[in-house]
């Protein structure tokens, strides 16, 4: 009877053999096309204008940021810069025909949803098209790290980008190596500290608003113990880790930060077994370098615990366990670069900037923050902002305990990024 | 001492958790192999139960629903693998790379829009006085329904091939067709049915991956978990008992590196990384000789030279 049963459906299995001949034939086209990574869509903006117009944010584009440093740090860059104004070489320079738009590509390393990096990079380049109505934005999602940005990128510059943005740290070795071969285009990498004539770079201090958060996180923890899990030791990220315990430190003299590395900027198995493990080991407070943070931000909530967040406000997905977090405000940092090169004003420089310019800004306060600590947070972003509060003046001593600031001593923005040494308290391994 | 205890305790639940998804996946590679067929494409279904359980999940709420989908996505995805490898003869290991490459590329477009979703999912149930066993017990027993049915399916699973009239057909189909043919039962049906059913099987595993583990899907979330799988079926030696110890292996030296990072152990994180690479690989080679000895007779054409 059962046996029955079971032949039948065996031949019903065969009888499908007919449905999947179809999708044979699908999987041979997907063979000749060679696995395929997402083609740039074009993205069409509203009216259109026949020039470009500078756009000056105000304080409230800028998160609080004072929009007289925005320009000065701009002007600050081109005055430093050794290279030659793209208005030389750059087609985005060039006057545009009528009904002509100014095409920027956008290359993500991940999904313009991951409540993380690069649902801040893209919501940077939403803006920078609502702002300037006369840019068409392209758009590629989900590019990894490797020689695909480089096809990806110069798919962009056949369908008419004159100017690049690799949003992505890992894109800076590929697309170095294609800049020259475009030299009119302009490519803006995010998070990069060299130059090409016609590669730039951009970033902001987001650390300033980890020492923030580590502030409240070090406030709100019962064991003492903090949580960090980022993807790999870098010098952003040890920045990162560093301000957060210092932060920490700087209202709980007894806290101490786990440091953990998942090897990947987006393994959300990793991820949740990390939080399983340092829950297991009486974190009570979590934090993250990771590019999507939705898994690790949900994790907490479910787990009882709290968590900060990075590069993105996740607070609708952890509403009991949100605290605050760091996130960044790219909209009006790439406007004025596009605006720039449009007016063939940029010369290709690095430029850094945090609180004070509006590059970064805090995410709201969870309401499990009590009222006093959320005043002494905001207190503190506007200590940070106005330079009152320097984190990293020394002295400042390693994991060893050795004095790696000296006392009195203030890094340079620059000097901060090439961090490879994570600050007494933080428990972890990076070499 | 307290310091050991942490750490073999971090290993089990990091064991536990990842896991799962990868025994999965193993059941799954161990029926399709038992049949005498390899499937590469168990990485692509894996992704499709991850994916199509996570979408049914934010679309209709009911987390049963969505892991009967998740099962059947993955199912689907090995039907092309069977339909392919078993009426069209091409080549088993090419065809399940495309079925893999193809499980991406489908997933990729069709969760393109949901990775921001959030879902309730399925969650952790404790099972009373186990779940308070020291080291152990909450690794092992404060954990989702998917996987306790994977604790149980390892033995079923093997009771099924050892002890069932089905189970000997399949192993028979596996051993030889031509035997099995003349014993009257049709080959090419048994493993076209094994191919599916080691699909659903490794659509379960996706599907634990996004519902129970993570609560999120990502593009490429499997990270090569299938094609772990694969190589612990060598392990297992076609076992699905000795397939449970492999899993949790592999799982065990990811929640091990995690932990002895944690504790700032002096090694380095890079070293760590590897190390369920490092395990996956020196079993295999440990244990060759005798892997060889298992193998059923009808994968040796594909595999020879490659174990």
């Amino acid at each position: 009877m059962v046996n029955q049963v079971v032949r039948k459906s065996f031949a019903a299995l065969s009888g499908l053999g007919a449905l999947t001949t179809a999708a044979a034939l699908v999987i041979l086209a997907a063979i000749a096309c060679g696995p395929s990574a997402p083609a740039p869509t074009a993205t069409p903006a509203g009216a259109m204008p026949a020039k470009p117009v500078a756009v000056a944010p105000t304080s409230a584009d800028l998160g609080g940021g004072s929009p007289e440093a925005f320009a000065r740090v701009f002007a600050d860059a081109l005055a430093s810069s050794k290279s030659r104004p793209v208005s030389a070489f750059a087609d985005a320079a060039k006057p545009l025909a009528s009904g002509q738009k100014l095409k920027v590509g956008f290359i993500f390393v991940g999904s313009q949803a991951d409540l993380g990096y690069n649902q801040a990079a893209y919501e940077g380049s939403v803006w920078l098209e609502k702002h300037m109505p006369d840019v068409e934005v392209l758009r590629a999602e989900n590019v990894p790290e490797t020689a695909e940005v480089q096809r990806v990128a110069e798919q962009m510059i056949r369908q008419g980008a004159t100017i690049i943005f690799p949003t992505s740290f890992g894109y800076s070795g590929p697309i170095k190596q294609i800049a020259g071969r475009y030299p009119n285009v302009v490519f803006l990498h995010q998070g990069d500290l060299e130059t090409r004539e016609n590669y730039g770079a951009y970033f902001g201090n987001i650390w300033q608003l980890e020492y923030a958060a580590g502030q409240v996180a070090g406030k709100m923890t019962k064991t003492n113990k903090l949580g960090f899990i980022a993807a790999f030791p870098i010098p952003q990220t040890l920045l990162n880790v560093n301000a957060y315990q210092l932060g920490a430190k700087s209202v709980n003299p007894k806290v101490e930060t786990t440091f953990v590395l998942t090897s990947d900027w987006c393994d959300p198995a990793k991820q949740t077994t990390a939080v399983r493990t340092m829950i297991d080991s009486g974190v009570d407070v979590i934090t993250q370098h990771q590019d999507c943070t939705k898994t690790i931000v949900e994790a907490a909530e479910r787990s009882n615990i709290y968590v900060t967040g990075y590069h993105q406000d996740a607070s609708p997905a952890a509403p009991r366990a949100w605290l605050t977090g760091a996130a960044w405000n790219w909209g009006p940092v790439y406007t004025e670069l596009v605006s720039e090169i449009r007016n063939g004003t940029y010369k290709t420089s690095v430029i850094f900037a945090g609180l004070e310019a509006g590059f970064v800004k805090l995410s709201p306060l969870g309401k499990s923050v009590p009222a006093d600590a959320q005043q002494a947070a905001l207190a503190t972003v506007e200590g940070l902002r106005k330079g009152t509060i320097k984190p990293f003046t020394g002295p400042i001593k390693d994991q060893k305990g050795a004095v790696r600031i000296a006392a009195g001593v203030t890094p340079t923005d620059a000097e901060l990024q090439t961090i490879d040494w994570l600050v007494e308290g933080v428990t972890g391994n990076i070499k | 001492m307290n310091i050991f205890w942490l750490v073999l305790g971090g290993a089990f639940t990091g064991a536990v958790g990842p896991g799962v998804s990868v025994l999965y996946a193993t059941y799954g590679e161990v029926i399709t192999e038992r049949a005498g067929r390899i499937n590469l494409g168990i990485e692509g279904s894996m992704l499709m139960g991850a994916c199509f359980g996570f979408l049914t999940a934010v679309e209709t709420g009911n987390v049963v629903v969505a892991i009967l989908a998740g099962g059947l996505a993955g199912s689907l995805l090995s039907g092309i693998h069977a339909y392919l490898v078993v009426f069209r003869d091409t080549n088993q290991l090419a065809t399940g790379l495309a079925v893999t490459l193809f499980g991406a590329g489908v997933t990729a477009y069709a969760g393109r829009s949901f990775v921001g979703s959030s879902i309730e999912g399925l969650n952790p149930v404790a099972i009373p006085l186990f779940s308070n066993l020291p080291v152990v017990g909450r690794a092992l027993f404060q954990q989702d329904l998917l996987a306790y049915a994977a604790y149980a399916l390892g033995p079923l699973l093997w009771a099924f091939l050892h002890y069932t009239k089905w189970g000997l057909s399949l192993r028979a189909v596996g051993e030889s067709t031509n035997v099995a043919f003349a014993a009257g039962r049709n080959p090419a049906r048994w493993q076209v049915a094994a191919i599916m059913a080691g699909g659903l099987l490794a659509g379960l595993g996706g599907a634990q991956l996004s519902l129970a583990l993570t609560h999120s899907w990502t593009e490429g979330m499997t990270a090569g978990r299938g094609f772990i799988a694969v190589a612990l079926v060598i392990f297992g030696m076609w076992s699905p008992l000795r397939a449970m110890i492999g899993a949790l292996l592999f799982g065990g030296a990811i929640g091990l590196q995690l932990q002895l990072q944690s504790i700032g152990a002096p090694i380095s994180p890079f070293i760590l990384d590897m190390f369920p690479y490092i395990i996956t690989l020196a079993v295999l080679t440990v244990w060759t000789g005798a892997a060889l000895r298992a193998m059923p007779e009808g994968l040796k054409g594909v595999l020879k030279g490659t174990v």
